[in-house]
């Protein structure tokens, strides 16, 4: 009974005082709304448009039909021309552009020779015919840019030469689940419930115990009744709420928005976001306990931060890290809160069929709460 | 409790040590502070007064020695101590963006106070410590004298019988610290005992009994006027047209234990083993200047000098 009363006693203590900081009141909804809208918008894995310069050696109306073919397929934007490959060269390294098409000035031999123009394939040796028809200089520093611009290395030209386009069937047929009109944002918006409740929960928390230092009402704190774990858990039960809110904040603008539905059951949505932000808010009280002062506490969350972000699966696949970072990322709890809430939202997953991922994160809150509470201890010394 | 018993004690330590790595903050303190007494740790800054209050709390463990607080033996008995005693921090240790009331309320609850009998002690409390007309203001906008006394209504809300106070009136005017005592004289009546740190000398005289720290080390303890009787110096207030050279010759000579300029007159204390100090200052050679002579009674400064100056030397 007297503990329930002292855990109310800080419970709402907190709340009183995160009342009265505005600014904080504040960002709690601004974060989840700007940073929704920011990121909705704006991240787009699909490539489009990037600038590209022209060296075109041969003037001829061919190459004037190539150039707007290619053009047509939208991956590029033809800005800048350039009257030599050492210009060229020079304009990809100041950045101008990021990749140059030279079209040789025997353009016109080359294609006719092409196979796309029907003489068929010819042997491999033959230099003659085999020759590609103009070259790409690609700055190929980003990956994702470099890509793209390969993904024009087998275009079809069948257009060019006015010949009706080849329809053979391809060798796999590929069926899209889930997002099928291939839109980042599906992705994100669920992603970005991980990693805005991984930055503002560990932030709060690893701030908590550290401000009652540094004000010196931890002198007087423990020299009350109360105990490590009652301050710890009305410290923490505050910010479970905030938690909850901005959750349904980036989900339902998420769905206004960007038309991104919450296809799972609400409840277990609910469930595992609670169990995350559990796991969350104790990692932030952890910090909280070996932090001296409210700096050293934000370093701490930028480290836990980062990878967060990085490594979790919100912006590069999981599967693509080695296996060294694939064991670090398994340590975070955003990777295995990205994997259930993308689960949920998206592909309206039983979260029991992901068990492994909510026994990590329940024992991962258990286990920092264990630290949390030894750790602090109620002497000065 | 009958006048032959011997009186209870709140406090009993016996060769209280406690180190900071080199740092020797407390030596071998024995205390003993009797039950509704108000006892005085007076010293310097970085005496080791907080350190020796936390050690008594129970907030600090101590390197050697035994503490037995209100019956309890620390630091094993720490956390059953906490509801019996009241500690008001040196600095204010209260939430600056809770108001008054709420800050009351905060501790109600954290001492198992709720309901009609937390409503009742916070009014009670309120209007003991002249809170009530600013009970909704944020405790961060108060002045030093009103933080103080929300402090010590903080501290004494659960009715601690024991109540430990670090430097209490450091960022109080004399009007507030005036006031401040007053109530500690009604606490101390109404049977708590109080343990106060100060380096105020007017403060450290209110005190029923008090002890010396400097540099961790108990210099003298007792009350105020057992340490003045049982002082190691006569005090002789000298008048002389030339007061500075007169210091400066005095302070020299092995006899004369101090030596402080007090306006027109100079304070001179004299040690013990200087039978007839009144004629010893007369017959120096340079006691011309010296216009009159007179012994005086001690005060509480003359005593902390003569114990605390071989520490200086």
């Amino acid at each position: 009974m007297n503990s329930f009363l002292r855990i109310q006693a800080i419970f709402f203590k907190e709340l009183m005082q995160l009342k009265r900081d505005r600014m904080t009141f504040g960002m709690v909804i601004m974060i989840p709304l700007i940073q929704l809208m920011l990121f909705g918008f704006a991240i787009n894995t699909n490539i489009r448009h990037v600038p590209v310069g022209l060296v075109d050696q041969s003037q001829s109306g061919l190459s004037r039909v190539l150039v707007q073919t290619i053009g047509a397929t939208q991956v590029v934007n033809f800005t800048q021309h350039y009257l030599s490959i050492r210009e060229a060269q020079a304009a990809i390294s100041a950045g101008e552009v990021h990749a140059v098409l030279v079209i040789p000035n025997d353009v016109s031999q080359r294609l006719v020779r092409h196979q796309s123009v029907g003489l068929g394939s010819p042997p491999a040796s033959d230099e003659e015919t085999s020759r590609p028809i103009a070259q790409w200089l690609v700055d190929s520093s980003d990956t994702m840019i470099a890509s793209a611009i390969k993904g024009l290395r087998n275009m079809p030209l069948a257009e060019l030469l006015h010949k009706p386009t080849n329809r053979s069937p391809p060798t796999f047929e590929v069926t899209l689940f889930y997002n099928p009109e291939q839109r980042t944002v599906v992705n994100i918006v669920p992603g970005l419930v991980a990693v805005i409740l991984t930055m503002t929960m560990i932030m709060f928390t690893s701030a908590a115990i550290v401000r009652e230092r540094e004000r010196g009402n931890l002198e007087m704190l423990i020299t009350t009744p109360v105990r490590s774990f009652e301050l710890m858990l009305g410290k923490i039960i505050p910010y479970v709420f905030i938690g909850l809110v901005q959750m349904s904040i980036i989900l339902g603008l998420g769905y206004v928005i960007f038309s991104v539905p919450v296809n799972g059951s609400l409840l277990q949505l609910g469930a595992a976001t609670m169990l995350f932000i559990a796991a969350s808010l104790v990692l932030g009280l952890v910090i909280s306990t070996i932090a001296k002062n409210q700096l050293q506490s934000m370093q701490m969350t930028i480290f836990v931060l980062l990878p967060s972000i990085l490594l979790s699966g919100f912006m590069f696949p999981y599967e693509g890290m080695p296996l060294a970072a694939q064991y670090i990322a398994e340590a975070l709890p955003a990777t295995h809160f990205m994997r259930l809430i993308r689960g949920i939202v998206l592909r309206d997953v039983d979260v029991f069929n992901m068990r492994f991922d909510l026994y990590w994160l329940f024992i991962f809150t258990i286990a920092g709460l264990t630290i949390a509470s030894l750790r602090f201890k109620k002497n000065l010394d | 409790m009958s006048l032959t018993d011997k009186p209870e004690l709140a406090i009993k330590a016996q060769q209280l040590s406690r180190n900071f790595g080199d740092l020797k903050a407390i030596q071998k303190l024995d205390l003993e502070v009797e039950k509704r007494r108000i006892y005085g740790f007076l010293g310097p800054n970085g005496c080791g007064k907080t350190t020796a209050i936390r050690m008594l709390t129970g907030l600090l463990k101590p390197s050697a020695g035994s503490i037995n607080v209100l019956g309890l033996q620390l630091p094993q008995d720490a956390e059953k101590l906490r509801l019996k005693i009241g500690y008001m921090t040196q600095k204010f240790s209260l939430y600056d963006d809770l108001t008054i009331k709420e800050n009351l309320k905060f501790l109600a609850k954290i001492y198992g106070l709720h309901g009609k009998k937390q409503q009742l002690r916070i009014s009670e409390l309120l209007d003991i410590y002249g809170l009530d007309s600013k009970a909704n203001q944020l405790a961060g906008s108060m002045s030093g004298g009103q933080r103080q006394r929300l402090a010590l209504a903080g501290a004494v809300l659960h009715k601690p019988e024991l109540l430990f106070l670090d430097e209490p009136t450091s960022a109080v005017d004399p009007e507030n610290r005036r006031e401040f005592w007053e109530q500690l004289f009604d606490l101390c009546d109404q049977g708590t005992t109080i343990l106060v740190s100060t380096h105020y000398m007017d403060e450290a005289e209110r005190c029923h009994k008090l002890a010396i720290l400097e540099s961790g080390i108990k210099r003298a303890d007792g009350s105020p006027d057992e340490l003045m009787a049982n002082m190691h110096a006569h005090v002789i207030e000298v008048v002389s047209n030339d007061i500075r050279t007169l210091k400066k010759h005095l302070i020299a000579l092995p006899e004369i234990v101090s030596a402080a300029q007090l306006g027109a007159r100079l304070r001179v204390l004299v040690a013990k083993k200087v039978s007839k100090p009144i004629e010893f200052l007369q017959q120096l050679p340079f006691s011309k200047s010296i216009i009159e002579l007179a012994q005086v009674r001690p005060s509480l400064e003359d005593v902390f000098v003569t114990c605390t100056g071989e520490g200086r030397q």
